[in-house]
């Protein structure tokens, strides 16, 4: 697999305002790679780099093996499928995607059959004289979509194109833009601040914040795997915990957490020499039971502890709870609203809790 | 408004709302047109007075060459000058709509600094920079002590600079307001489909800016063809106008009837340029909303 897209040590400074910091980074050709950060973090600002809106203040940008750093927009191979659409008011459906293929001189009798088959791969056939205005928000995100892809780009750059959705349509669109990465191949870099979005559509996510990309990983690494504090907290929720090392065995360690749980892992998990760590921990991951006393837990369950429940709090298929644990440590977690034969929880109730090692990431102090 | 919120509110008080603006309409523009239309089909006697009565023969004189000629030559100058007005004016209005927020409203500013003094005033300063020893040629002489000073003012050279100077404000402020609203994110996504500079220019900007110079175009090319003042002052009368025509039918020849019909034809003129160019206007609108 080679780099489609590569920053080397790319950093954008706009005034004193460092939007960009230092970022190296390799995006595989074909690959969906989303870019996931709060609203400032500069992922936008990424993104106009491979676009060519912007030009770094340090370092390059190659597209495809070749330095496209001072390349303008007109130049560079890639497409972009902007928030607003930025569809062309005063052209028709046809006429808009057909305007990168007018510019690029493609002959007519091509350029129409271009545009037909991009109307067809986004089912909006039928529809070529049609203005902007007189469609609805997501025929007009799909014309904005076959306008960047008729031009057969080598990447195709989102900006966050479905936050002006409903959450309905955001979710078709979802499988539909993964579906067509999929379908013909091309590498996607998606930019969005939505945690459920990145993780239905992408390959890998890179998790941008202040300018740097904090963790790069498929979905289920970034969210099973959380490398820094923030990736575990921006992504999911996540029970944080500051832990202080207590004892170190043969193979593991006994930790103290905020509020005094004290909890067992293997010694292979806790960074090397250090006193305390980050303990992240999903809440789905928290076995609760009403039921099991703490001697009938599987083997795996290292730790297991007792915890009274503070707070319950309905979500439909799942239960949110506030567990409070003898020890004083308050642990959120997720259970599944199962059938009348399962446990079923109330605020007030004594449970039995277990973790299991595998489950608890430990993430370096910073 | 939807005809259910329109019903509520009584229909006599909406239209009360309108008297004063319908009475100021009827009063100085309905009246005043009837009775230029109604002086134009009249006679005058040898004295001036005009004489009621049903003719054509105003008409028929406004369709002598002379006339044509000097109708002909008005159309030439403002066209001329509406010309001048959008390559000089859609540069700068391009510029201030696009500048940042805080300058606009200081670059627009700038734009109209000049309506603070009289026109009058405004156009004596023109004679005293073009006269022959003004400072235009004070400055010629500087540079180039041996050459023959300019000979501008009473030129129709004049005559246009007047008129550029005069209506470039008009052309600036529709053509700044249509560019204001112009999205930028529709100019990078041209940029982003392949468009250079020349073609985002031809094939967005233009056409998404057309309103506002339909407008500006209104603005200037209408009243530039009447324009009597500076055709006097700075062409010396040397290069009669239309509306140095009409003019003199009023105040000096005392043929009011035969000033009526030259005005009337100038409106049908305008009626249909200003028909023109509110179709074009309401089109783009109507795709760029």
């Amino acid at each position: 697999m080679s780099a489609m897209v590569e920053l080397r040590g790319v950093t954008k400074r706009f005034g004193g305002f460092t939007a960009v910091n230092d970022v190296s980074q390799q995006i595989v050709g074909g690959e969906f790679l989303t870019l996931l950060g709060p609203s400032g973090c500069g992922k936008t600002t990424l993104l106009r780099l491979i676009a060519g809106f912007e030009t770094p203040t340090a370092g390059s940008v190659w597209i495809d093996g070749e330095d496209v750093t001072h390349l303008p927009p007109y130049r560079r191979p890639v497409n972009q499928v902007f928030q607003s659409y930025a569809l062309f008011p005063h052209l028709t459906v046809a006429e808009n995607v057909g305007f990168g293929l007018r510019m690029k001189q493609v002959g007519k009798a091509e350029a129409a059959a271009r545009v037909g088959e991009a109307l067809a791969l986004v089912s909006l056939t039928g529809l070529e004289t049609r203005r902007p205005h007189q469609l609805s928000g997501g025929q007009r995100q799909r014309v904005a979509l076959a306008r960047a892809l008729v031009c057969r780009p080598k990447v195709l750059l989102l900006d966050e194109p479905l936050s002006a959705l409903d959450a309905k349509l955001r979710r078709a669109m979802q499988l539909e833009l993964k579906r067509l990465q999929r379908q013909l191949g091309i590498t996607f870099v998606f930019v969005t601040h939505d945690q459920e979005e990145a993780l239905t559509m992408s390959d890998r996510i890179a998790i941008v914040n202040d300018g740097r990309i904090e963790q790069l990983g498929t979905a289920h690494e970034i969210y099973h795997r959380p490398a820094t504090r923030f990736a575990a907290d921006f992504v999911g929720e996540a029970n944080l915990l500051e832990a202080r090392l207590l004892l170190q065995d043969a193979d593991c360690v006994h930790v103290a957490v905020t509020g005094g749980l004290e909890l067992t892992l293997p010694l292979a998990a806790w960074p090397a020499g250090a006193s305390v760590a980050l303990i992240a921990m999903r809440p789905e991951k928290v076995h609760v039971s009403k039921l099991k006393s703490p001697a009938d837990f599987p083997a795996g369950a290292a730790n297991i502890f007792e915890a009274r429940i503070e707070e319950e709090i309905f979500q439909g298929a799942t239960d949110f709870l506030v567990l409070l644990t003898a020890a004083g440590t308050r642990l959120s977690a997720v259970v599944a609203n199962e059938s009348a034969l399962g446990d079923i929880f109330h605020a007030g109730d004594r449970v039995s809790c277990g973790l299991h090692a595998d489950d608890l990431v430990i993430v370096p102090a910073e | 408004m939807t005809p259910a919120t329109d019903r509520r509110t009584p229909r006599w008080r909406a239209r009360l709302l309108l008297a004063p603006m319908v009475a100021w309409l009827v009063l100085f523009v309905v009246a005043p047109t009837a009775i230029l239309f109604v002086y134009s089909f009249c006679e005058r006697d040898e004295v001036g007075r005009v004489v009621f009565s049903f003719t054509l023969e105003n008409y028929r004189r406004v369709a002598d060459p002379v006339y044509l000629r000097i109708f002909n030559r008005s159309i030439g100058y403002a066209g001329l000058t509406t010309l001048i007005c959008i390559g000089v004016g859609y540069p700068v209005a391009y510029c201030i709509g696009r500048a940042r927020e805080a300058w606009r409203q200081r670059l627009l500013l700038l734009v109209m600094v000049p309506f603070w003094t009289s026109f009058l005033i405004r156009t004596y300063a023109w004679i005293t920079i073009l006269k022959q020893e003004g400072l235009l040629n004070g400055l010629v002489h500087q540079f180039a002590p041996g050459a023959a000073p300019f000979e501008l003012l009473y030129t129709p050279t004049a005559v246009v600079i007047g008129l550029v100077y005069a209506y470039l404000p008009f052309m600036i402020l529709p053509i700044y307001g249509s560019v204001e609203k112009l999205d930028g994110a529709l100019i990078e996504a041209a940029y982003d489909l392949g468009a250079g500079p020349l073609r985002v220019f031809s094939s967005v900007i233009i056409p998404l800016t057309l309103p506002g110079i339909a407008a500006g175009t209104l603005l200037v090319f209408v009243p530039a063809v009447g324009m009597f003042a500076i055709t006097d002052l700075m062409g010396g009368a040397r290069v009669p106008l239309i509306g140095n025509v009409i003019q003199n039918q009023f105040l000096q020849a005392r043929d009011w009837p035969f000033g009526a019909a030259l005005g009337a034809v100038f409106m049908g003129l305008f009626a249909v340029t200003y028909w023109l160019m509110l179709r074009l206007g309401a089109r783009e609108e109507e795709t760029a909303a």
